[in-house]
């Protein structure tokens, strides 16, 4: 590999090898990302970025694949970061999300990159709205973002993305009640995957009526389409995408380019400053002056509220 | 915590199985074994063209690839990965790899840029000890 002085150019003009070390630099959180990243800025705002959630094993990944099937069929160019859980015990992790995108292998039009959560909660990995800068600015037409998948709090995706669609699946039981009721506010489109399996129906009729208690149909937003896909069968694929249409349409109607690109530069802000707050939290959290302030609570010489408002005091310094 | 140096905080590892063998276990096993170890592993799944591995290789940033061929194609496919990394001039990326691979194809393959070849039975420490120690070579950086 060739010096990284000029990533930045290089990522203008297309160079896959130079933004895919630049993404490795901003997951490492290296502090040379930061100048190639403000000289893509500029470039960065005609992409239009696509949020996929839903449990582990919905599908998510079979269903990316066949999207980029669809977008390319239409002759755009599609970029996807896909989220896999980093190991607790060992900080590493197995990244498999391609496997199932593997049809794509060879196409130039398509960049796929595989990201772990590196301990990041909520769906997906702190290195994320920044690596969807970096394939907006090589102006890829379609970023598709595939979340980690477990629990209902992925709401980062929602920030994130301008159109969301949340992954279910039929047959897992009664309980799953209330855990869609925390989907029903995240998702643009529902994507009622593994139709070809029985109960598809009835899992449609749940979320409608899940729906029409928690969504009101006044205000900007449409109520989310509900489209039946079958990842592996290729079934209810044109429908989905043209749900993905009417949503992006609707948005660009109520809310136009001008102020999605605001909203996005105030999540990137800010994820930005979070992850700053992060390393020093952790810095500051394990200081030897923190240990001191343990000391005192443990003797009781102050309260834990106390000895919390100096931590958090120590942030700003 | 924020690296300033040239080298990265997390290794990264392509595990790919090219060609037309349809048995992956010792491929996973790998894979799960550096996972393990704390590298950040790539999998490719079954039936990859040397051209596509490349490719992914590149999109993903990877240090290494591991191939892991059963299928007796690896004195084409291993020399091809080489060449193809070379020629997107990637050849910074190092390659292994493992399989059913003859005592006397060996010398070939390491002649043809592969770095190490491990036939079965080698215990999987060696080979994430080869990883390792391949990846800090890559940065300079002392073993501990
Ligand atoms: N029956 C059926 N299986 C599917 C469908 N879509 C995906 N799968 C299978 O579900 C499993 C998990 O798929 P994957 O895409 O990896 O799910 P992810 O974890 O949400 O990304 C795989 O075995 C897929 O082949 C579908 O529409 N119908
Ligand atoms: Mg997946």
């Amino acid at each position: 590999m060739r010096s990284i002085d000029d990533l930045d150019k290089r990522i203008l003009s297309g160079d896959v090898r130079a933004a895919a070390r630049l993404m490795r630099l901003i997951d490492d959180r290296a502090q040379r990302a930061r100048t190639f990243l403000s000289a893509l800025q500029p470039h960065t705002g005609s992409a239009y970025i696509l949020g996929v959630t839903g449990n582990p094993g919905s599908g998510k990944s079979t269903l990316v694949n066949q999207l980029i099937h669809q977008f390319r069929a239409r002759d755009q160019t599609v970029a996807c970061i896909a989220v896999d859980p980093t190991s607790p015990f060992s900080g590493g992790a197995i990244l498999g999300d391609r496997v199932r995108m593997q049809d794509h292998a060879g196409d130039d039009g398509v960049f796929i990159r595989s990201v772990a959560t590196r301990g990041h909660l909520g769906g997906l990995s702190r290195s994320t709205p920044a690596m969807v800068q970096v394939m907006d600015a090589m102006g890829y037409d379609v970023v598709i973002v595939e979340t980690v998948g477990v629990g209902q709090d992925e709401i980062e995706i929602v920030r994130l993305a301008d159109t969301s669609l949340v992954v279910l699946v039929p047959g897992l039981g009664d309980d799953i009640q209330a855990e869609k009721a925390g989907l029903m506010e995240i998702a643009d489109v529902f994507v009622l995957n593994k139709s070809d399996l029985p109960g598809s129906d009835r899992l449609k009729r749940e979320v409608q009526t899940m729906l029409s208690l928690y969504r009101a149909t006044d205000g900007d937003d449409p109520l989310p389409a509900i489209v039946q896909t079958s990842a592996t069968g290729k079934q209810g694929l044109d429908e989905l995408v043209a749900a993905i249409d009417d949503h992006r349409l609707a948005l660009e109607t109520n809310r136009p380019t001008s102020v999605r690109n605001r909203n996005r530069c105030a999540h990137l802000i800010r994820a930005i400053a979070r992850t700053e707050l992060d390393i020093l939290f952790d810095q500051k959290a394990t200081s030897k002056r923190f240990d001191d302030l343990v000391d005192d609570v443990e003797k009781g010489k102050i309260d834990p509220y106390t000895a919390a408002e100096k931590l958090t005091r120590w942030l700003t310094e | 915590m924020t690296s300033k140096d040239n080298a990265p905080t997390t290794y990264r590892i392509l595990i790919g199985k090219p060609g037309l063998d349809g048995h992956d276990r010792g491929a996973k096993v790998i894979a799960r074994a550096l996972r393990d170890a704390g590298f950040e592993v790539i999998y490719s799944g079954l039936h990859q063209t040397p051209e596509a591995l490349v490719q992914t290789a590149i999109q993903e940033d990877v240090d290494g690839i591991g191939l892991s061929i059963l299928s007796g194609a690896h004195n084409t496919l291993m020399p091809d990965v080489v060449r193809l990394l070379a020629e997107r001039d990637a050849d910074d990326i190092f390659v292994f790899g493992g399989g059913i691979i003859p005592d006397g194809d060996i010398p070939a393959l390491e002649e043809a840029g592969v770095r190490a070849i491990f036939t079965p039975g080698t215990p999987t420490t060696e080979v994430i000890d080869f990883v390792q120690r391949t990846c800090d070579e890559k940065y300079g950086r002392d073993q501990g």
